[in-house]
């Protein structure tokens, strides 16, 4: 078998494993799927009159709108997630055994990753069936879709290497999960839930230049009224800048664990 | 020789309930990292509504221009819930430590363990609802007047030992600290589900038809009356009424687990 084919190999497993982790921990699937979806209904159904707000954007329903933020929310809390499992992993002294095996360093935090990136695909499908089963429509229809599907799955991945690299670098849980009222914070301030001209200072100069609101737009805007170029490409660049920032941190991370075991 | 003298029932019930406090009392100095998260959230939900939503109160309906005074009283609520659910974790964790099994075998009778773990969350509830208190005011929140604020901070205590009550119910159901997700999820679902965000009028259908029935709603417009308004015995006494029920429900099915201990 090919090297490509034994790491591509190995990703997956250590994948389906984070997967199957998440799925089998209430503790670690609630705040991916459960308070997402509270929140979401709730602030619907609680500040749904801000669509009659002067300068709010033209959407079908409040709903409409915030079903890119829910997944915002529930993609960082995925990625906050699976740094959590890294560390106690690392607690436990399985990534020691990982270390030890003949296999590439990196292919760890990718497997990692994959399985961060799989929960986002199935944070952004959830949120699409729930928009659609209450009445949302997705104006740019099945392209929009899938292109909220990428974006989402992507950025979860992107936000999972920052999780990994602090996992890395602290190698306890504990400190990871210190990181879930900072998650809200940076979301609260971007413009995820809310337009950021309807905002108030200083939130809202703050949200104009948070990249993940670039995100959140870009993953918005296929459902609220259409494809928009420039849209998908500052969330992809945004994206992009997450992923080069994760994985630099990741690189560093990962030569202190080897380095102090 | 002389004999010891045998103290009465309810001093030794009392001495127990006080033991039972000081013991969180010492784990909040000893560890007080612990309380950061419960301090740090109805903090962050207070900042991040206000900043995100604070428009709203140019709606038609909202008694007051300033959302932060109509938001506040929520987040020390949540802040009560974070806390009461988190004494149901710390019970849990007591489980499956072993800790809970040692004071089953003391001659303290089951209510009164659970009575140390209740109050306990909600004397700690202050801790949380005076610091996003001090944050609003500093944020141009009102002044609630000192009547006002009397009728918030006994809603939050009360609402913390309902809170404490839920966790102490799945603690002692599911034994494992696994149950924390929905702990949590319940309290905030059981607050939020009310007129937290906007005002009855200005929900949408359905949550306003939850939000008429679930008595939290009460215990919601009580604590913010003297925020958005004068203090009146007509809102301050279905919130007393909604709190009573909560507590004897939720209270006698965590005494029923409690009593189920060890059987």
């Amino acid at each position: 078998m090919s090297a490509l084919a034994t790491n591509v190999r190995v990703v997956r497993a250590l994948g389906m494993r984070s997967i199957r982790q998440t799925f089998r921990r209430p503790q670690l699937i609630a705040p991916i799927i459960v308070f997402p979806t509270l929140l979401l209904a709730i602030q619907t159904g609680g500040a749904g009159g801000a669509v009659e707000l002067p300068g709010f954007p033209p959407v079908q329903s409040f709903l409409q709108f915030m079903l890119a933020g829910a997944m915002m929310q529930s993609l960082m809390l995925a990625g906050n997630s699976g740094g959590i499992a890294l560390a106690v992993d690392i607690e436990m002294g399985f990534t020691d055994r990982l270390f030890s095996a003949p296999i590439p360093r990196f292919a760890i935090v990718l497997g990692r990753l994959a399985g961060t990136a799989a929960l986002g695909l199935f944070s952004a499908l959830w949120f699409l069936a729930i928009g659609l089963v209450f009445g949302a429509e997705i104006e740019s229809g099945v392209p929009g879709a899938l292109l909220a599907i990428v974006l989402v799955t992507a950025a979860a991945m992107a936000v999972g290497g920052i999780g990994a690299a602090i996992a890395l670098r602290t190698g306890s849980a504990s400190v990871v999960q210190g990181l879930f009222p900072l998650v809200l914070v940076v979301l609260f301030i971007s413009s995820a839930f809310f337009p950021q001209e309807l905002m108030i200072e200083p939130a809202k100069t703050i949200a104009e230049y948070n990249p993940l609101s670039f995100i959140a737009e870009g993953v918005r805007e296929p459902m609220i009224s259409g494809i928009d170029a420039a849209d998908t490409l500052y969330a992809v660049l945004a994206i992009l800048g997450i992923v080069v920032f994760g994985l630099v941190l990741s690189a560093f991370a990962l030569r202190h664990r080897l380095r102090v075991g | 020789m002389e004999a010891a003298v045998a103290l009465p029932a309810w001093r030794t019930n009392l001495a127990t309930i006080g033991a039972l406090m000081a013991r969180a009392k010492n784990e909040l100095i000893r560890v007080p990292g612990a309380a950061i998260p419960g301090v740090l959230a109805p903090t962050i939900f207070f900042l991040g509504l206000n900043g995100v939503f604070g428009a709203l109160t140019q709606l038609n309906g909202f008694s007051t221009g300033s959302y932060e005074s109509f938001i506040v009283p929520v987040s020390m609520l949540q802040g009560a819930g974070f806390t009461g659910a988190a004494a149901g974790v710390n019970l849990a964790r007591d489980i499956e430590q072993g800790w809970l099994d040692r004071l089953l075998v003391s001659p303290a009778p089951r209510w009164v363990l659970l009575a140390g773990t209740v109050l306990a969350a909600s004397a700690r509830s202050l801790i949380p609802a005076t610091f996003v208190f001090a944050i609003a005011l500093a944020l141009g929140a009102g002044w609630p007047g000192l009547d006002g604020l009397l009728v918030t901070f006994v809603m939050v205590a009360a609402m913390a030992a309902v809170a404490a009550c839920w966790g102490a119910f799945l603690a002692l159901r599911f034994r494992s600290q696994s149950a924390a997700p929905l702990m949590q999820a319940g309290m905030m679902a059981l607050i939020l589900t009310t007129t937290a965000y906007a005002p009855l009028a200005l929900l949408q259908g359905w949550l306003q038809d939850i939000a008429r029935v679930n008595p939290v709603t009460d215990v919601v417009e009580a604590a913010r009356q003297g925020f958005v308004g004068g203090v009146t015995w007509a809102a301050t006494w279905p919130g007393l009424m909604a709190l009573i029920g909560m507590l004897v429900l939720l209270g006698a099915l965590a005494l029923r687990e409690m009593r189920r201990m060890g059987r």
